[in-house]
């Protein structure tokens, strides 16, 4: 039997094509859910009334004075539900709340004739509160305890102890923003009752089978007694993994109560302000060094700020504590996770779901440290680098580490890195008011759900009389290319070509019991799950064949839409002749695909374990100019090796890395969260709710050249036709641009001191990084071991902002060096040959 | 509710608007979904379509603007192409037929979840059409500019949350020159449609966004019967290209009284140069303007790119602009640097008022119930030494934190006049006198310069909010005078 990583010869895996849906998007023709409004009459609109505070209890709801405007046909309040009163999976999200618990929460909602007779309605509702005190930031909620879930720890070996023996000895404090994800096409759900009571829920979700169970729990009904089905998203990112449930289940209470269509569709200022976003962290750490920039010990505690309801916080937290070694081996590890309960919208997944803050962590200390250190930043990231043998603090090997340095190098060699500094320190010389930075940063990202039940998933291929084949699976298109890839893989697998194969929108109905399409996991497990259903037809079409052509069915072949035997040059027929005989023959020309992914497991509660099927790897070098009067940036070149295995669609996966490294610049630079923390009426409300506050990168941030290569020869066994996944992992490239964006800032002073940079670096930040170096300029009596934190204090309103105290060098003061007891037991050898 | 009949993608098609209903909305109504609302407030151009526009007395401009702020009444006898109108997919009984701007996109792969990709097939659509465009000479392509002469600006009010951007960017610098029989090209060559003088009164009702009986609108047909209804109804709400009221709308759910059209009115659509001044009619759109002047007012040619979006330019108007009297409004700043007068006109008089006269409070000017902008004179001659310098999160398409314009005359080093607009540092647009006065009569040094600077970091009462701190608002004033030295030095030194 031939391996899930086997390819055979002339693949329609591995072709660049288009994504499947590229006629439909450029004409318009691409259908979302809320496009299928204008095709159904009678349909109702719905609309929330959201509270104007970041906690109160709810004292009294009249719904009256809405049914008094016209168009208005019901307010939906908690005595409609027939079943839970709950959105989500923990039973901390009551669908109409009682407690309102972050500004904007929805309290209740209008059913009207039209958009603007819900809204009318919304705002005639009138709600009475008793305002409760509310906690905003992430330091006042660790300040006042406020914490809700599980609190892990990871840890290996003795870091206290590790840290002790360090020479080189660093402590800091990191505070790194949240993000928000801004599909294009805001969150939409639209439900009708269908014959025999059947509730038919289109919502624009990654996670249709949650969706329909909470839809169903909510509405006292059956799973199968709710469809949901999801045509495609404009977007998802995360954000519509957990979020669209809560309101496809109003949507659906909606039209079982009035027996008309109901389109919930958020505006973008609905969407920004009831729905989760990308967790921010706040990170206390100490980190102990070898005198050659080896990483000896980390100690830290991350806390995530969850908002007001658990969520995903808890996973998010898992994968971040499982990502703070990044790409680098650290002997002895102990880092304390926590999540803050917040008066927020609920945080939840968003691409790389923890991983990236976890990371950011340990590159904002690196970043932070090297010049402490003495030691080139690249240099010192390329140093602690993982080794094969090594192993991650949670105790899984890492596979294929190798493959790390030899990025590494491949790399630097194609972004021509040392001409590169060079030519950067020569513009420096003779640039007063504009610097240049170039960085480069490493990617490791364990790819599988971590709660290793996640990692399942089915499938439903059909093949009908005349040879054409329609697919189903549980993963859900969002923009990532999913399905163009599943229509490779059941080509492949078929031996027909990809004009054959359609493939069907994703429903409840056709695969049960799904995963969210998420973890970067999407083609992995529907992958091998469509890869599954193929073959049992296929086995079944040789066997028809094998007879018709008197010979064993292991000896026929399927090419391109022709059945042939091994060997043979004059004899062969069409796909579509032999599915039309295997009919006649009584031959089944469908079947059921599934795939679990092997050998993984997790214990959760010791953080240990083997998560992850394997690591997605990659580096990226970044060069960016800064403007020393403004802070403002422009980025002038990338480069970017990734590993995506023997690639199922190269067009695809392209766009999955370049897309992805874009979106993490944009977390990384402009895109900033900014909460009313002021003690003023608005108190918790969102001041970036809108497109025109919130800015998301535009052209004007793509690299104005950007190189992508993808890692050759690269084939990942146990995977379908030997890929890798590619949706999460390169959004954390972008970290090059943050570390070389230091770099330039760093540019304007000594450069021989940790230097600050607040994350999101926004022109003000990076301003404030360079006024910084410019002070340590001026003040040239300094000491290495000095912060240089002047001026990055917040300036007082809103938002997360860096600390003031930065990564002060604990070690060096009261034991010289060279007299350092821990000298013997050297940095990483010990702690190697323990996990081995 | 009133009919109104425009032509999309070469159909007349007929149905009811309220005054209230937005372009976007009344073509999803008709079952054209491609068009999307991705914000609402015209930042992110999903929801972008091309409207015939006059190019010269004989000639149609393909514009691209964004359909979620105009009101579809507005449209009425006019005609636009949508996504669907350049080109189709295929499918059942249907060939594929895809215009070459879907077809770079397509092949490039640069849709991903294809929402925004409609909007951006426009927006590339109208560069694509662009009469002027002009394939690179030997000299190479100009800055953000394709070997094929495609102004990647065209695409700055398009926002795209998957593919970063570069194969969208390599599908609009692939493209070749219109075929000879394409009939959007073939088009241009006669003028566009009148559109009509459509009024809808208050008294109607229907499904839209309006409330009944409580909104109307009116296109007048002369300046003479808008000046005679806005003396009737001071409290109606002018429009040209709603970039601002059609904000107002949708996100704040304002619902004017009544609302009167002006962006089609001729008086209002001059640009006429004079000996002692540049007249700019208000309605005229900052694309128009920025093609009448050709690059003669260099401070405005530095404004316009960094403006808003082409998407926003193609519709927004400085009436506008210096009508919604906001603080942040990049014109005024330039303008208060350039010295201009306002043409406020009414139903009883027409009357001059100096830029620096015009505002009086958050949001307040002098204008008056009944007054409009009618024109910006810009007063001749120039200054010679000019700079403006938006201070903002995102290189193309934000909004101003700080927006500082300068206008100065030297003698030598020796500065002998200049004025300084300033915009995001107090209630109103302001200029900058302290500092003005600083520098005037000395020579523009290192020091002189860094002395000014902070007086410059004192101008205005700057705030704190989610854009910028108020702290990093006045380092920008002062680093805005230690740039204008840094930028004029080479001149400065060889002068000295």
């Amino acid at each position: 039997m031939k391996s899930l990583a086997d390819r055979p010869v002339d693949p329609v895996v591995g072709l660049t094509v288009s994504h499947e849906s590229a006629a439909l998007h450029v004409t318009g023709a691409a259908l979302y859910t809320d496009d299928l409004v204008a095709r159904m009459s009678g349909c109702l609109h719905a609309w929330p009334v959201q509270a104007p505070h970041a906690h109160a209890r709810v004292t009294a709801l009249r719904a009256e004075p809405a049914m008094a405007i016209p168009g208005v046909v019901r307010v939906l309040t908690a005595a409609d539900v027939p079943g839970v009163n709950d959105a989500g999976t923990k039973e901390d999200e009551p669908l109409f709340p009682g407690e309102v618990m972050y500004y904007g929460h929805a309290v209740c909602w209008v059913l009207g004739e039209t958009p603007e007779a819900a809204r009318l309605g919304a705002e005639a509702v009138e709600v009475e509160y008793e305002v409760l005190p509310s906690l905003l930031t992430l330091t006042e909620a660790i300040d006042a305890g406020s914490f809700q879930g599980g609190q892990p720890t990871l840890s290996r070996g003795d870091a206290a102890a590790a840290l002790e023996r360090a020479p080189r000895r660093f402590s800091g404090t990191f505070e790194l923003g949240g993000q928000e994800h801004f599909y294009l096409e805001t969150h939409a759900s639209f439900a009708y009752v269908d014959e025999a009571g059947q509730v038919f829920i289109h919502s624009s979700t990654q996670h249709p089978s949650e969706t329909q169970e909470i839809a169903a729990h909510v509405l006292d009904l059956t799973s199968s007694e709710v469809t949901v089905q999801c045509l495609r998203m404009g977007g998802g990112f995360g954000g519509k993994e957990m979020q669209p449930h809560g309101l496809a289940a109003i949507a659906a209470l909606g039209t079982v109560l009035t027996g008309r269509p109901v389109r919930l569709r958020l505006n973008r200022t609905q969407d920004m302000t009831i729905t989760g976003k990308r967790h921010p962290f706040h990170a206390t750490w100490e980190v102990g060094f070898d005198d050659d920039g080896h990483l000896l010990a980390l100690r830290a505690t991350i806390t995530s700020d969850g908002g007001w309801c658990l969520d995903l916080s808890e996973p998010v937290l898992a994968r971040a504590l499982c990502h703070i070694d990044n790409s680098y081996f650290i002997p002895d590890v102990e880092v304390h996770g926590r999540i803050a309960k917040t008066n927020k919208t609920s945080q939840t997944a968003f691409r790389g779901f923890g991983g990236p803050q976890g990371m950011l962590v340990i590159e904002d200390i690196l970043g932070r440290c090297a010049p402490a250190l003495g030691i080139d930043p690249t240099e010192l990231r390329r140093r602690n680098l993982y080794l094969p043998g090594q192993s991650t603090p949670y105790g899984q090997p890492v596979r294929h580490a190798e493959r790390l340095r030899d990025i590494w190098t491949q790399l630097s060699g194609r972004a021509d890195l040392e001409r590169r500094r060079a030519e950067v320190g020569q513009f420096n010389a003779t640039h007063e008011h504009t610097k240049r930075g170039l960085a480069m940063t490493p990617v490791k990202f364990g790819i599988s759900f971590n709660l290793t039940a996640f990692n399942q998933a089915g499938a439903l291929v059909h093949v009908y009389k005349d040879g054409s084949v329609l697919i189903n699976h549980g993963g859900t298109e969002m923009g990532q290319g999913l399905h163009t890839k599943m229509r490779q893989v059941a080509a492949t697998a078929l031996g027909i070509p990809l004009a054959f194969v359609r493939l069907a929108p994703t429903r409840t109905d056709k695969v049960p019991n799904t995963s969210a399409t998420a973890a970067s996991s999407g083609s992995d497990l529907n992958g091998g799950a469509v890869k599954n259903a193929c073959e049992q037809i296929r086995d079944r079409l040789a066997e028809v064949a094998a007879r018709k052509f008197n010979i064993h069915p292991d000896d026929v072949r399927f090419v391109d839409g022709r059945v042939t035997g091994v060997g043979f040059h004059d004899r062969d027929i069409s796909f579509a002749q032999l599915a039309n005989d295997a009919y006649f023959q009584r031959i089944p020309l469908f079947a059921a695909g599934y795939y679990r992914t092997d050998g993984i497991h997790w214990d959760s509660s010791r953080m240990q374990g083997e998560p992850f099927k394997y690591y997605s790897y990659g580096a990226a070098v970044s060069e960016v100019e800064v403007d020393g009067f403004t802070g403002a940036y422009r980025f002038l070149r990338t480069d970017i090796v990734h590993d995506v295995g023997d690639s199922l669609s190269p067009l695809v996966d392209l766009g999955q890395i370049e897309g992805g490294f874009v979106q993490g610049t944009g977390w990384l630079t402009l895109e900033e969260l900014r909460w009313d923390v002021s003690d003023g009426p608005n108190r918790g409300r969102l001041a970036t709710q809108a497109a025109s506050t919130y800015k998301l990168p535009s052209f004007s941030e793509m690299p104005e050249e950007l190189n992508v290569h993808l890692y050759e020869r690269a084939t990942e066994s146990g995977v379908v036709y030997g890929s890798k996944a590619v949706g999460e992992p390169p959004l954390m490239l972008a970290f090059s641009i943050r570390e070389a964006l230091r770099a330039a800032a760093a540019a304007f002073g000594p450069g021989d001191r940790p230097l600050e940079l607040a994350s999101p670096a926004t022109p003000e930040a990076v301003f404030w990084a360079v006024q910084a170096a410019r002070e340590a300029a001026a003040d040239s009596s300094a000491a290495g071991e000095r912060t240089v934190s002047a001026g990055l204090r917040d300036s007082g309103d809103v938002g997360p902002r860096v600390s003031g105290d930065v990564g002060t060098e604990t070690g060096t003061a009261s034991r010289p060096r060279g007299e350092v007891p821990s000298a013997q037991p050297s940095s990483s050898a010990p702690a190697r040959s323990r996990r081995r | 509710m009133e009919p109104i009949e425009v032509n999309v993608n070469g159909l007349v098609r007929g149905s009811a608007a309220g005054p209230n209903d937005s372009l976007l909305d009344w073509l999803r109504g008709l079952g054209l979904t491609g068009a999307k609302e991705g914000c609402a407030e015209g930042e992110c151009g999903a929801c972008a379509v091309l409207v015939a526009r006059s190019d010269g007395p004989e000639r149609t401009r393909w514009t691209a603007v964004n359909s979620c702020l105009p009101p579809a009444l507005a449209f009425d006898g006019g005609e636009i192409v949508t996504s669907e109108g350049l080109g189709t997919a295929g499918g059942a009984g249907v060939a594929q037929e895809l215009h070459p701007v879907q077809r770079e996109m397509a092949d490039r792969g640069g849709s991903q979840c294809g929402y925004c990709t409609p909007g951006f097939v426009c927006a590339m659509a109208a560069e694509y059409y662009r009469p002027d465009r002009q394939p690179a000479g030997s000299e190479g392509p100009a800055a953000d500019h394709g070997p094929n002469g495609f102004d990647l600006h065209a695409l700055s009010g398009n926002l795209c949350r998957c593919t970063g951007y570069r194969p969208i960017r390599d599908a609009a610098y692939a493209l070749g020159q219109p075929a000879g029989d394409d009939p959007l090209a073939a088009r241009l060559a006669a003028p566009p449609p009148v559109v009509k003088l459509t009024r809808s009164g208050p008294g109607g009702s229907g499904p839209g966004r309006s409330a009944p009986d409580a909104s109307g609108f009116v296109r007048p047909g002369t300046l003479e019967e808008l000046l005679e209804r806005l003396e009737q109804q001071p409290d109606a709400v002018l429009v040209a290209g709603a970039t601002d009221v059609g904000v107002e709308r949708n996100i704040r759910h304002a619902r004017p009284p009544l609302v009167l059209a002006v962006d089609r009115l001729e008086e209002l659509r001059g640009l006429h140069f004079g000996q002692e001044h540049i007249e700019i009619g208000a309605a005229l759109t900052l694309s128009e303007i920025e093609r009448g002047l050709d690059g003669r007012v260099p401070l405005l040619s530095q404004l316009f790119p960094q403006f808003a979006s082409r998407l926003i330019r193609n519709s927004a108007t400085l009436g506008g602009n210096l009508g919604t009297a906001s603080p942040i409004g990049d014109a005024a700043p330039v303008l208060l640097a350039l010295d201009a007068v306002l043409v406020l006109a009414s139903k009883r008089s027409e009357r001059e008022v100096a830029l620096a006269d015009y505002f009086t409070g958050y949001r307040r000017t002098v204008r008056e119930p009944g007054e409009i902008i009618r024109a910006v004179r810009i007063p001749l001659p120039l200054a010679p030494s000019t700079a403006f310098h938006k201070i903002a999160k995102r290189r193309f398409d934000d909004i101003s934190s700080v927006a500082v314009a300068f206008a100065a005359t030297f003698d030598g080093a020796t500065v002998t006049n200049v004025r300084i607009g300033l915009g995001g540092v107090a209630a109103t647009p302001i200029r900058a006198r302290a500092t003005e006065d600083a520098l005037t009569g000395r020579e523009l040094t290192r020091e002189s310069a860094a002395e000014a600077g902070r007086i410059m970091a004192g101008e205005g009462t700057p705030l704190d909010d989610h854009r910028a701190s108020a702290r990093y608002r006045a380092a920008m004033l002062e680093q805005a005078v230690l740039r204008f030295h840094a930028e004029n030095l080479p001149d400065l030194e060889v002068a000295r």
